[in-house]
């Protein structure tokens, strides 16, 4: 496994050995464990993200990802895919790098800034649709967190795909704050569940921008966080029923979820409490004319 | 194309072998029979810079075909998965590799061929990381400076093994440790498909002084070579041969 590291200054130009486009290096966008990512031009003057550098069949694995999501049922998911190439610098090796669209947004912790908490409903909204696509498609996005996602235009876009899993298979790549195994909430088997416990993890990050970890009972401290959670308040029911697995697809939890956005003040967790305590009611109140019966009976009885 | 079984050693140690034969020569032998090692350096927390000794650590994987990493403790979950994950990528792909250079030609390997083509072989080797039986053979290194460091050596076991069980292919695990007064290494738990039992483990352990690192591997390849081998897989999985 060989990992080659690249440092790309401004200007500096790229030229594919295969299909022969070149790119000239603007700046450094990010870069982490498996590669960095620049904005470049093509010849045309036209922008783009280019990754380089990392594991070479990492690479690979992310290019055929973007090729089969940038698009998926005709809705745009990730990136779009542009080219894929070698770099080869004399008497240093071998580059092998990609080239994809390039997504101009904000962080979500920079869109959330100054925002009403009904966005946390509405960014887990739009992640939640986009992964039902995904999901149908037989796919699960895997590594999903705010790392690899950008606000462009008030609408969530992902930005890495080098995590989608086939359902079924083993989650390769995660972060433990996001992966439900860390949590003691499930396996790490690509499922759509797998997708939405991270999709209340967002949530969470989104209250607690430092994060936390599991400590000593990770079920406890979880349940505990969500609770001091004041703008998580609305959404608690649903977060609660993705963790005790309550939710098989993202389209059940886009509903329940409207249903909280559009009727502020009467979520659904209240009103599903006040049914449950009133069959309750009903069940103590049967019971005790059981019992009362039975007491008269035996009474009348010893009595005779 | 079938991939058969990965063997691998993963030895966890944070210090420099001081006693008996060459580490680093047992890791080579260990890979001439089939066997991958990997080692972990595991850093206290509060520990600012590389202790002495360290650079065994990936000397030894080196000459196993494995892959080596050096973390503070409160990584060594996510470590642990991702070296166990890494090794077997690089042992598939040193296959499929040679099966390339029979096709294609002496000089022939996964990184020259282009980007397309790539990217099916790439494919091909994630398939195969997916469906391949693993036997990981765990070493941990229990002297004195270790101690400390167990319980999240147990938490990070425990979380290789939900990984890995979520992959198509079975897994089995065993877990050794060292050094031990009367033989090399001592067997904590013998071969299992889980590490839910690991909780047990590691209590009333007695630290050496020393830390024979060479000796313990040596026996733990033997504890593989002595390992029964039932092929499961005949007779009880129909489908084995048609691939997956």
């Amino acid at each position: 496994m060989k990992k080659l590291d690249v440092n790309l200054h401004k200007g500096d130009m790229l030229q594919g050995k295969w299909n022969g486009r070149t790119y000239t290096i603007i700046r450094e966008l990010g870069s982490g464990a498996c590669g960095t990512v620049y904005l470049c031009k093509d010849s045309q003057g036209e922008k783009y993200a280019l990754k380089i550098g990392g594991d070479s069949s990492r690479v690979m694995l992310e290019v055929n990802m973007l090729k089969k999501f940038s698009k998926v049922q005709g809705v745009k998911l990730g990136p779009s895919f542009v080219d894929v190439d070698d770099w080869e610098v004399r008497g240093k090796g071998v580059y092998p790098f990609y080239v994809m669209e390039y997504v101009e947004g904000k962080s979500v912790r920079e869109f959330m800034r100054g925002r009403t908490k009904d966005w946390i409903g509405i960014c887990a909204l739009q992640l939640l649709t986009d992964l039902d696509h995904l999901h149908r498609a037989g796919y699960v996005f895997g590594d999903l967190k705010t790392d690899n996602l950008l606000v462009e235009k008030a609408r969530i876009r992902w930005i890495d795909v080098g995590g989608v899993t086939p359902i079924g298979r083993a989650i390769k790549e995660y972060t433990e704050f996001y992966d439900r195994g860390y949590w003691g909430r499930g396996s790490r088997k690509a499922d759509a569940a797998y997708d939405l416990f991270a999709v209340t993890m967002i949530m969470m990050e989104m209250v607690y921008p430092k994060r936390f970890s599991k400590g000593t009972d990770p079920v406890k401290v979880l349940e505990s966080k969500l609770h001091a959670a004041i703008p998580l308040k609305p959404y608690r029911s649903v977060i609660l029923g993705i963790w005790k697995g309550r939710y098989s697809s993202a389209g059940e939890v886009t509903r329940d979820l409207k249903r909280v956005l559009m009727h502020p003040g009467r979520s659904g967790s209240s009103r599903r409490r006040g049914k449950r305590m009133a069959s309750e009611t009903s069940e103590v109140l049967a019971f005790s004319c059981f019992v009362m019966a039975f007491f008269g009976v035996s009474i009348f009885s010893f009595w005779m | 194309m079938k991939p058969g079984r990965l063997k691998q050693i993963l030895l966890l140690t944070d210090g420099c072998s001081n006693h008996g034969e060459d580490p680093i020569a047992v890791a080579a032998l260990a890979r001439n029979q089939g066997v991958t090692v990997n080692v972990i350096g595991v850093l206290d927390d509060r520990q600012n810079e590389k202790p002495q000794g360290l650079e065994e650590v990936e000397a030894i994987a080196e000459a196993g075909g494995g892959v080596s990493q050096i973390v503070y403790q409160k990584s060594l979950s996510q470590t642990v998965q991702m070296v166990t994950r890494q090794a077997m990528t690089q042992t598939i792909q040193g296959v499929v590799n040679k099966e390339l250079q029979e096709i294609l030609g002496k000089d022939q390997t996964i990184e020259e061929l282009p980007p397309e083509k790539r990217g099916e072989v790439v494919e091909v080797v994630e398939d195969l990381g997916e469906s391949c039986d693993l036997e990981v053979l765990v070493l941990v290194d229990t002297s004195a400076s270790m101690h400390h460091k167990l319980p999240t050596v147990k938490e990070a076991l425990y979380d290789l093994s939900l990984s890995l069980n979520a992959r198509t292919g079975a897994n089995e695990f065993s877990v050794h440790v060292f050094p031990d007064s009367k033989r090399a290494i001592r067997r904590m738990i013998d071969w299992t498909p889980e590490l839910s039992e690991i909780n047990s483990v590691f209590h009333k352990l007695s630290s050496g002084g020393y830390t024979p690192t060479g000796p313990a591997l040596k026996e733990a390849l033997y504890a593989f070579a002595a390992k029964p081998v039932y092929d499961r897989q005949d007779g009880v999985d129909p489908y084995e041969e048609t691939g997956r």
